[in-house]
Protein backbone atom coordinates (compact mmCIF):
# COMPACT_ATOMS: atom_id res chain seq x y z
CA UNK A 1 0.00 0.00 0.00
CA UNK A 2 1.17 3.36 -0.96
CA UNK A 3 2.44 5.51 1.80
CA UNK A 4 2.16 8.80 -0.49
CA UNK A 5 -1.49 8.01 -0.39
CA UNK A 6 -1.66 7.27 3.45
CA UNK A 7 0.37 10.53 3.95
CA UNK A 8 -2.07 12.83 1.75
CA UNK A 9 -5.22 11.48 3.09
CA UNK A 10 -4.17 11.97 6.75
CA UNK A 11 -3.20 15.10 6.40
CA UNK A 12 -6.25 16.18 5.02
CA UNK A 13 -8.15 14.45 7.66
CA UNK A 14 -5.86 15.72 10.10
CA UNK A 15 -6.58 19.26 8.78
CA UNK A 16 -9.83 19.12 8.88
CA UNK A 17 -9.92 19.94 5.39
CA UNK A 18 -12.48 16.94 4.64
CA UNK A 19 -14.93 15.02 6.62
CA UNK A 20 -14.38 11.71 5.34
CA UNK A 21 -12.31 9.81 2.54
CA UNK A 22 -13.76 7.34 0.33
CA UNK A 23 -10.99 4.58 -0.25
CA UNK A 24 -10.65 1.33 0.31
CA UNK A 25 -9.73 -0.63 3.36
CA UNK A 26 -8.49 -4.50 3.73
CA UNK A 27 -10.01 -5.88 6.59
CA UNK A 28 -11.94 -9.53 7.24
CA UNK A 29 -9.69 -10.88 4.56
CA UNK A 30 -11.48 -8.74 1.73
CA UNK A 31 -10.77 -5.60 0.36
CA UNK A 32 -13.83 -3.17 -0.38
CA UNK A 33 -15.05 0.22 -0.10
CA UNK A 34 -14.90 2.60 3.37
CA UNK A 35 -14.75 5.61 4.49
CA UNK A 36 -12.29 6.94 6.79
CA UNK A 37 -13.19 9.50 9.35
CA UNK A 38 -10.76 9.34 11.79
CA UNK A 39 -6.42 9.21 10.74
CA UNK A 40 -5.82 6.55 12.95
CA UNK A 41 -7.39 4.19 11.36
CA UNK A 42 -5.64 4.64 7.68
CA UNK A 43 -3.44 1.66 8.43
CA UNK A 44 -5.89 -0.67 6.37
CA UNK A 45 -6.01 2.12 3.81
CA UNK A 46 -5.56 0.30 0.39
CA UNK A 47 -5.29 1.37 -3.29
CA UNK A 48 -7.21 -2.08 -4.81
CA UNK A 49 -4.39 -3.91 -5.88
CA UNK A 50 -4.20 -7.27 -4.05
CA UNK A 51 -3.49 -9.72 -6.25
CA UNK A 52 -3.23 -7.63 -9.78
CA UNK A 53 -2.86 -4.08 -9.96
CA UNK A 54 -6.51 -2.59 -10.03
CA UNK A 55 -8.20 -6.13 -9.33
CA UNK A 56 -10.29 -4.69 -6.49
CA UNK A 57 -11.71 -1.08 -8.06
CA UNK A 58 -14.87 -0.28 -6.88
CA UNK A 59 -17.16 2.44 -7.98
CA UNK A 60 -16.73 4.92 -5.76
CA UNK A 61 -17.64 8.11 -6.86
CA UNK A 62 -21.24 6.51 -6.49
CA UNK A 63 -20.46 6.37 -2.83
CA UNK A 64 -19.54 9.78 -3.34
CA UNK A 65 -23.07 10.48 -4.66
CA UNK A 66 -24.49 9.21 -1.95
CA UNK A 67 -22.47 10.68 0.86
CA UNK A 68 -22.70 14.21 -1.00
CA UNK A 69 -26.83 13.97 -1.66
CA UNK A 70 -27.25 13.45 2.47
CA UNK A 71 -24.11 15.76 3.65
CA UNK A 72 -24.02 18.58 1.01
CA UNK A 73 -22.46 21.20 3.66
CA UNK A 74 -18.98 18.82 4.30
CA UNK A 75 -16.47 18.27 2.10
CA UNK A 76 -15.05 14.24 0.86
CA UNK A 77 -11.89 13.31 -0.10
CA UNK A 78 -12.05 9.91 -2.51
CA UNK A 79 -9.36 7.80 -4.02
CA UNK A 80 -9.66 8.52 -8.29
CA UNK A 81 -7.77 6.80 -10.84
CA UNK A 82 -7.52 8.38 -14.41
CA UNK A 83 -11.17 6.59 -15.26
CA UNK A 84 -12.86 7.85 -11.50
CA UNK A 85 -11.29 11.36 -12.46
CA UNK A 86 -13.18 11.36 -15.98
CA UNK A 87 -16.12 10.09 -14.15
CA UNK A 88 -16.12 13.28 -11.59
CA UNK A 89 -15.33 16.05 -14.13
CA UNK A 90 -18.03 14.08 -15.77
CA UNK A 91 -20.93 14.35 -12.94
CA UNK A 92 -19.96 18.15 -12.10
CA UNK A 93 -20.60 18.58 -15.92
CA UNK A 94 -23.96 16.79 -15.45
CA UNK A 95 -24.28 19.14 -11.69
CA UNK A 96 -24.03 16.13 -9.62
CA UNK A 97 -21.43 17.07 -7.82
CA UNK A 98 -20.28 20.25 -6.37
CA UNK A 99 -16.48 20.77 -6.95
CA UNK A 100 -15.74 22.94 -4.14
CA UNK A 101 -16.64 19.99 -1.44
CA UNK A 102 -14.93 17.27 -2.98
CA UNK A 103 -11.12 16.88 -2.58
CA UNK A 104 -9.68 13.70 -5.22
CA UNK A 105 -6.50 12.07 -4.50
CA UNK A 106 -4.92 10.41 -7.47
CA UNK A 107 -2.66 7.62 -8.37
CA UNK A 108 -1.51 6.62 -11.60
CA UNK A 109 -2.22 2.72 -12.97
CA UNK A 110 0.73 1.04 -14.26
CA UNK A 111 1.28 -0.15 -17.15
CA UNK A 112 -0.18 -3.53 -17.44
CA UNK A 113 -3.26 -2.16 -15.86
CA UNK A 114 -3.14 0.39 -18.25
CA UNK A 115 -2.49 -2.67 -21.40
CA UNK A 116 -5.97 -5.02 -20.06
CA UNK A 117 -8.06 -1.37 -20.08
CA UNK A 118 -6.85 -0.36 -22.86
CA UNK A 119 -7.32 3.17 -21.42
CA UNK A 120 -6.34 6.61 -23.24
CA UNK A 121 -5.18 8.10 -20.20
CA UNK A 122 -4.28 5.52 -17.12
CA UNK A 123 -3.56 8.49 -14.77
CA UNK A 124 -5.44 11.65 -13.25
CA UNK A 125 -4.05 15.14 -14.31
CA UNK A 126 -2.58 15.43 -10.55
CA UNK A 127 -1.47 12.13 -8.45
CA UNK A 128 0.52 11.46 -5.30
CA UNK A 129 1.67 8.28 -6.42
CA UNK A 130 2.82 5.90 -9.55
CA UNK A 131 3.75 6.87 -12.67
CA UNK A 132 2.69 8.62 -15.73
CA UNK A 133 2.21 5.95 -18.48
CA UNK A 134 1.00 6.37 -21.72
CA UNK A 135 -2.60 5.52 -23.06
CA UNK A 136 -3.12 2.62 -25.50
CA UNK A 137 -5.79 2.61 -28.12
CA UNK A 138 -8.87 0.40 -27.93
CA UNK A 139 -7.39 -3.06 -29.93
CA UNK A 140 -10.80 -4.54 -28.63
CA UNK A 141 -12.92 -2.57 -30.45
CA UNK A 142 -10.41 -2.80 -33.62
CA UNK A 143 -10.72 -6.38 -33.67
CA UNK A 144 -14.39 -6.52 -33.55
CA UNK A 145 -14.30 -3.78 -36.35
CA UNK A 146 -12.03 -5.95 -38.05
CA UNK A 147 -15.42 -8.60 -39.01
CA UNK A 148 -17.67 -8.31 -41.66
CA UNK A 149 -20.96 -7.12 -41.23
CA UNK A 150 -23.06 -9.66 -40.88
CA UNK A 151 -20.11 -11.90 -38.50
CA UNK A 152 -20.58 -8.44 -36.21
CA UNK A 153 -24.25 -8.84 -36.00
CA UNK A 154 -23.58 -12.15 -35.06
CA UNK A 155 -20.93 -11.63 -32.32
CA UNK A 156 -23.23 -9.11 -30.73
CA UNK A 157 -26.49 -10.95 -30.83
CA UNK A 158 -24.80 -13.87 -29.57
CA UNK A 159 -22.72 -12.22 -26.56
CA UNK A 160 -26.52 -10.04 -25.55
CA UNK A 161 -28.19 -13.96 -25.71
CA UNK A 162 -25.96 -14.74 -22.44
CA UNK A 163 -27.64 -11.93 -20.32
CA UNK A 164 -29.28 -12.79 -17.37
CA UNK A 165 -30.63 -9.24 -16.73
CA UNK A 166 -29.30 -8.92 -13.64
CA UNK A 167 -28.61 -5.33 -14.25
CA UNK A 168 -25.32 -4.70 -12.43
CA UNK A 169 -23.95 -3.01 -15.03
CA UNK A 170 -25.92 -0.21 -14.58
CA UNK A 171 -26.19 -0.60 -10.53
CA UNK A 172 -22.40 -0.72 -10.01
CA UNK A 173 -21.72 2.42 -12.86
CA UNK A 174 -20.58 5.30 -11.15
CA UNK A 175 -22.00 7.44 -13.84
CA UNK A 176 -25.41 5.42 -13.57
CA UNK A 177 -27.15 8.67 -11.24
CA UNK A 178 -30.95 8.81 -13.01
CA UNK A 179 -33.82 8.65 -10.80
CA UNK A 180 -35.34 6.99 -13.74
CA UNK A 181 -33.59 4.11 -15.63
CA UNK A 182 -34.01 3.95 -19.31
CA UNK A 183 -34.07 -0.03 -18.66
CA UNK A 184 -37.04 0.68 -17.07
CA UNK A 185 -39.16 2.20 -19.65
CA UNK A 186 -41.91 0.09 -21.11
CA UNK A 187 -41.75 2.88 -23.96
CA UNK A 188 -38.13 1.86 -25.03
CA UNK A 189 -38.20 -1.68 -23.93
CA UNK A 190 -40.37 -5.04 -22.91
CA UNK A 191 -39.34 -4.64 -18.86
CA UNK A 192 -40.67 -7.90 -18.28
CA UNK A 193 -38.87 -10.11 -20.71
CA UNK A 194 -36.54 -12.40 -19.74
CA UNK A 195 -34.02 -13.19 -20.92
CA UNK A 196 -34.28 -8.85 -21.99
CA UNK A 197 -34.72 -8.08 -25.44
CA UNK A 198 -31.80 -8.68 -27.76
CA UNK A 199 -30.46 -6.28 -28.89
CA UNK A 200 -32.82 -3.63 -27.90
CA UNK A 201 -31.85 -3.79 -23.89
CA UNK A 202 -28.23 -3.58 -24.57
CA UNK A 203 -28.51 -1.07 -27.15
CA UNK A 204 -30.90 1.04 -25.26
CA UNK A 205 -27.48 1.38 -22.29
CA UNK A 206 -25.50 1.66 -24.91
CA UNK A 207 -27.09 4.69 -26.66
CA UNK A 208 -27.72 6.23 -23.10
CA UNK A 209 -24.35 6.03 -21.65
CA UNK A 210 -23.23 7.86 -25.27
CA UNK A 211 -21.44 11.29 -23.85
CA UNK A 212 -21.11 9.62 -20.06
CA UNK A 213 -19.35 6.33 -19.87
CA UNK A 214 -15.94 7.68 -18.85
CA UNK A 215 -14.63 4.04 -19.57
CA UNK A 216 -13.85 2.23 -16.06
CA UNK A 217 -14.82 -1.24 -17.40
CA UNK A 218 -16.49 -2.05 -13.98
CA UNK A 219 -19.81 -2.95 -15.82
CA UNK A 220 -17.81 -5.53 -17.53
CA UNK A 221 -16.33 -6.98 -14.24
CA UNK A 222 -19.08 -7.29 -12.85
CA UNK A 223 -21.59 -8.49 -15.34
CA UNK A 224 -21.97 -12.39 -14.81
CA UNK A 225 -22.22 -13.35 -18.20
CA UNK A 226 -18.86 -12.05 -19.57
CA UNK A 227 -20.06 -10.00 -21.70
CA UNK A 228 -17.71 -7.67 -23.32
CA UNK A 229 -19.50 -4.49 -22.50
CA UNK A 230 -16.53 -2.31 -22.28
CA UNK A 231 -15.80 -2.95 -25.96
CA UNK A 232 -19.48 -2.01 -26.75
CA UNK A 233 -19.11 1.14 -24.82
CA UNK A 234 -15.79 1.90 -26.18
CA UNK A 235 -17.09 1.77 -29.59
CA UNK A 236 -20.22 4.21 -28.84
CA UNK A 237 -17.34 6.46 -27.27
CA UNK A 238 -15.51 6.21 -30.72
CA UNK A 239 -18.36 7.39 -32.25
CA UNK A 240 -19.15 10.30 -30.24
CA UNK A 241 -15.68 11.52 -30.24
CA UNK A 242 -15.98 10.87 -34.62
CA UNK A 243 -18.62 12.91 -35.12
CA UNK A 244 -19.00 15.45 -32.23
CA UNK A 245 -15.65 15.92 -31.61
CA UNK A 246 -16.32 14.82 -27.51
CA UNK A 247 -15.06 12.44 -24.90
CA UNK A 248 -16.52 12.62 -21.74
CA UNK A 249 -14.43 12.93 -18.72
CA UNK A 250 -11.39 14.13 -21.17
CA UNK A 251 -12.86 17.59 -21.71
CA UNK A 252 -13.30 20.09 -18.77
CA UNK A 253 -15.63 19.84 -16.51
CA UNK A 254 -18.82 22.20 -17.40
CA UNK A 255 -18.02 21.37 -21.25
CA UNK A 256 -21.78 20.44 -22.06
CA UNK A 257 -21.97 16.64 -23.58
CA UNK A 258 -23.09 16.95 -27.61
CA UNK A 259 -26.44 14.94 -27.02
CA UNK A 260 -27.66 17.01 -24.29
CA UNK A 261 -27.10 20.00 -27.03
CA UNK A 262 -29.97 20.30 -29.73
CA UNK A 263 -27.75 22.46 -32.81
CA UNK A 264 -26.84 21.80 -36.46
CA UNK A 265 -27.15 17.84 -37.78
CA UNK A 266 -23.69 16.63 -38.54
CA UNK A 267 -22.32 16.59 -42.16
CA UNK A 268 -23.36 12.93 -43.09
CA UNK B 1 -24.00 11.30 9.65
CA UNK B 2 -22.77 7.69 10.15
CA UNK B 3 -22.11 5.90 6.80
CA UNK B 4 -20.40 2.24 6.54
CA UNK B 5 -20.27 -0.40 4.26
CA UNK B 6 -20.93 -3.63 5.75
CA UNK B 7 -19.80 -6.87 4.43
CA UNK B 8 -21.99 -9.61 4.87
CA UNK B 9 -23.07 -12.75 2.74
CA UNK B 10 -25.97 -12.82 0.33
CA UNK B 11 -29.38 -14.66 1.95
CA UNK B 12 -31.67 -14.68 -1.12
CA UNK B 13 -30.10 -18.54 -1.96
CA UNK B 14 -27.05 -21.24 -0.54
CA UNK B 15 -24.83 -19.91 -2.60
CA UNK B 16 -23.58 -17.39 -0.27
CA UNK B 17 -22.43 -14.88 -2.55
CA UNK B 18 -20.61 -12.06 -0.74
CA UNK B 19 -21.70 -8.02 -0.82
CA UNK B 20 -20.93 -4.87 0.79
CA UNK B 21 -24.56 -3.45 2.37
CA UNK B 22 -24.42 0.39 1.84
CA UNK B 23 -25.55 1.96 5.21
CA UNK B 24 -26.45 5.40 5.61
CA UNK B 25 -27.84 6.06 9.80
CA UNK B 26 -29.10 2.77 10.32
CA UNK B 27 -30.52 2.17 7.01
CA UNK B 28 -29.41 0.26 4.55
CA UNK B 29 -29.85 1.42 1.13
CA UNK B 30 -27.91 -0.15 -1.53
CA UNK B 31 -25.36 -3.06 -2.13
CA UNK B 32 -22.26 -3.41 -3.94
CA UNK B 33 -20.82 -7.14 -5.01
CA UNK B 34 -17.64 -7.83 -3.02
CA UNK B 35 -14.87 -8.40 -5.32
CA UNK B 36 -13.06 -10.70 -3.40
CA UNK B 37 -15.66 -13.19 -2.43
CA UNK B 38 -14.40 -16.59 -3.63
CA UNK B 39 -18.19 -17.76 -4.37
CA UNK B 40 -19.49 -14.78 -6.43
CA UNK B 41 -15.85 -12.45 -7.32
CA UNK B 42 -17.50 -9.08 -7.79
CA UNK B 43 -20.85 -10.22 -9.74
CA UNK B 44 -24.51 -11.01 -8.34
CA UNK B 45 -27.95 -12.11 -10.04
CA UNK B 46 -30.74 -9.71 -9.64
CA UNK B 47 -32.02 -10.58 -6.21
CA UNK B 48 -28.65 -10.53 -4.61
CA UNK B 49 -28.37 -6.50 -6.39
CA UNK B 50 -31.48 -5.61 -4.51
CA UNK B 51 -31.23 -7.50 -0.98
CA UNK B 52 -31.41 -4.08 0.87
CA UNK B 53 -34.73 -3.52 0.00
CA UNK B 54 -36.41 -6.37 1.88
CA UNK B 55 -34.52 -4.92 5.18
CA UNK B 56 -36.55 -2.26 5.73
CA UNK B 57 -39.78 -3.74 3.86
CA UNK B 58 -43.24 -2.80 5.45
CA UNK B 59 -44.20 -5.96 4.31
CA UNK B 60 -41.82 -8.15 6.33
CA UNK B 61 -42.76 -10.19 9.10
CA UNK B 62 -40.97 -9.22 12.13
CA UNK B 63 -43.31 -10.81 15.07
CA UNK B 64 -45.76 -14.27 15.20
CA UNK B 65 -49.22 -13.69 13.83
CA UNK B 66 -51.57 -15.79 14.65
CA UNK B 67 -55.34 -16.32 12.81
CA UNK B 68 -57.43 -15.95 15.52
CA UNK B 69 -61.42 -15.68 14.04
CA UNK B 70 -60.55 -15.46 10.61
CA UNK B 71 -58.02 -12.05 11.74
CA UNK B 72 -54.30 -11.96 11.69
CA UNK B 73 -53.23 -11.06 15.15
CA UNK B 74 -50.09 -10.46 16.91
CA UNK B 75 -48.77 -12.53 19.48
CA UNK B 76 -45.64 -13.81 21.93
CA UNK B 77 -43.25 -16.42 20.40
CA UNK B 78 -43.81 -18.58 23.44
CA UNK B 79 -47.89 -18.33 22.35
CA UNK B 80 -47.18 -19.28 18.57
CA UNK B 81 -44.88 -22.35 19.52
CA UNK B 82 -47.05 -23.63 21.94
CA UNK B 83 -50.08 -23.59 19.53
CA UNK B 84 -47.85 -24.78 16.68
CA UNK B 85 -46.54 -27.41 18.81
CA UNK B 86 -49.65 -28.80 19.97
CA UNK B 87 -51.73 -28.74 16.67
CA UNK B 88 -48.44 -30.44 14.90
CA UNK B 89 -49.33 -33.32 17.62
CA UNK B 90 -53.29 -33.01 16.74
CA UNK B 91 -52.78 -33.78 13.23
CA UNK B 92 -50.00 -36.36 13.78
CA UNK B 93 -52.00 -38.26 16.15
CA UNK B 94 -55.50 -38.02 14.13
CA UNK B 95 -53.68 -38.46 10.23
CA UNK B 96 -50.65 -39.86 10.78
CA UNK B 97 -46.43 -38.83 10.66
CA UNK B 98 -47.03 -38.66 6.76
CA UNK B 99 -49.92 -35.96 6.56
CA UNK B 100 -47.33 -33.68 7.79
CA UNK B 101 -44.47 -31.70 5.24
CA UNK B 102 -41.52 -29.00 6.24
CA UNK B 103 -40.27 -26.66 4.07
CA UNK B 104 -36.62 -25.69 4.70
CA UNK B 105 -34.85 -22.35 3.34
CA UNK B 106 -32.00 -21.30 1.53
CA UNK B 107 -32.54 -18.14 3.42
CA UNK B 108 -31.37 -20.06 6.90
CA UNK B 109 -28.14 -21.24 7.36
CA UNK B 110 -26.98 -24.88 7.39
CA UNK B 111 -27.43 -25.95 10.60
CA UNK B 112 -30.87 -24.68 10.85
CA UNK B 113 -32.15 -26.84 8.17
CA UNK B 114 -30.01 -29.58 9.18
CA UNK B 115 -32.37 -29.18 12.85
CA UNK B 116 -35.82 -28.76 10.62
CA UNK B 117 -34.63 -31.82 8.63
CA UNK B 118 -33.89 -34.10 12.19
CA UNK B 119 -36.90 -32.45 13.83
CA UNK B 120 -39.40 -33.78 11.34
CA UNK B 121 -37.34 -37.29 11.13
CA UNK B 122 -36.76 -37.84 14.30
CA UNK B 123 -39.37 -35.94 15.80
CA UNK B 124 -42.33 -36.14 14.15
CA UNK B 125 -41.30 -38.98 12.02
CA UNK B 126 -41.53 -38.21 8.13
CA UNK B 127 -39.40 -37.87 5.49
CA UNK B 128 -41.13 -35.15 3.71
CA UNK B 129 -39.04 -32.63 3.88
CA UNK B 130 -38.46 -30.44 1.00
CA UNK B 131 -37.08 -26.88 -0.40
CA UNK B 132 -39.24 -23.46 0.34
CA UNK B 133 -38.51 -23.57 -3.41
CA UNK B 134 -40.51 -25.76 -4.40
CA UNK B 135 -44.23 -24.10 -2.26
S1 LIG C 1 -9.46 2.65 -16.91
FE1 LIG C 1 -7.44 3.60 -16.91
S2 LIG C 1 -7.38 4.80 -15.08
FE2 LIG C 1 -9.06 3.32 -14.83
S3 LIG C 1 -8.16 1.55 -13.81
FE3 LIG C 1 -7.99 1.19 -16.00
S4 LIG C 1 -5.96 1.98 -16.53
FE4 LIG C 1 -6.48 2.83 -14.56
S1 LIG D 1 -17.39 1.53 -18.35
FE1 LIG D 1 -19.35 0.69 -17.69
S2 LIG D 1 -19.46 1.11 -15.49
FE2 LIG D 1 -17.84 2.43 -16.33
S3 LIG D 1 -18.88 4.37 -16.84
FE3 LIG D 1 -18.93 3.11 -18.69
S4 LIG D 1 -20.90 2.08 -18.60
FE4 LIG D 1 -20.48 2.82 -16.53
S1 LIG E 1 -24.38 -7.20 -16.05
FE1 LIG E 1 -24.34 -8.60 -17.84
S2 LIG E 1 -25.90 -10.15 -17.39
FE2 LIG E 1 -26.28 -8.42 -15.99
S3 LIG E 1 -27.82 -7.15 -17.07
FE3 LIG E 1 -25.79 -6.33 -17.56
S4 LIG E 1 -25.23 -7.35 -19.47
FE4 LIG E 1 -26.90 -8.55 -18.59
Amino acid sequence: MSEKVRAKVKDLLDSGRIKGFLGLRQADGHLGPHLFTDGRELDALAVGDLKRPGDTRYPLNKQLLTLMRCDPDDSFGVLVRGCDERGLKTLITWNQVDPAKVVAVGIACPPELAAACECLKPYPDEFVDGGKVEGSTFASVATVDALDLHSRLTHWLHEFSKCVKCYGCRDICPMCFCKECSLEQEDLIHTGDLPPENPIFHLTRAVHMAGRCIDCGLCNEACPADIPLRTLYKKVAEIIAQEFDYRPGYVEPGEKPPLNILGEAPEH
Amino acid sequence: MDYRTVLTTCAYCGCGCSLYLEVLDGRVIHTFPCKTGPVNEGKLCVKGWNIHEFIHSPKRLTRPLLRQNGTLVEVSWDEALDFTARRLREIKEAHGSDSLAFLSSAKITNEENYLIQKFARAAVGTNNVDHCARL
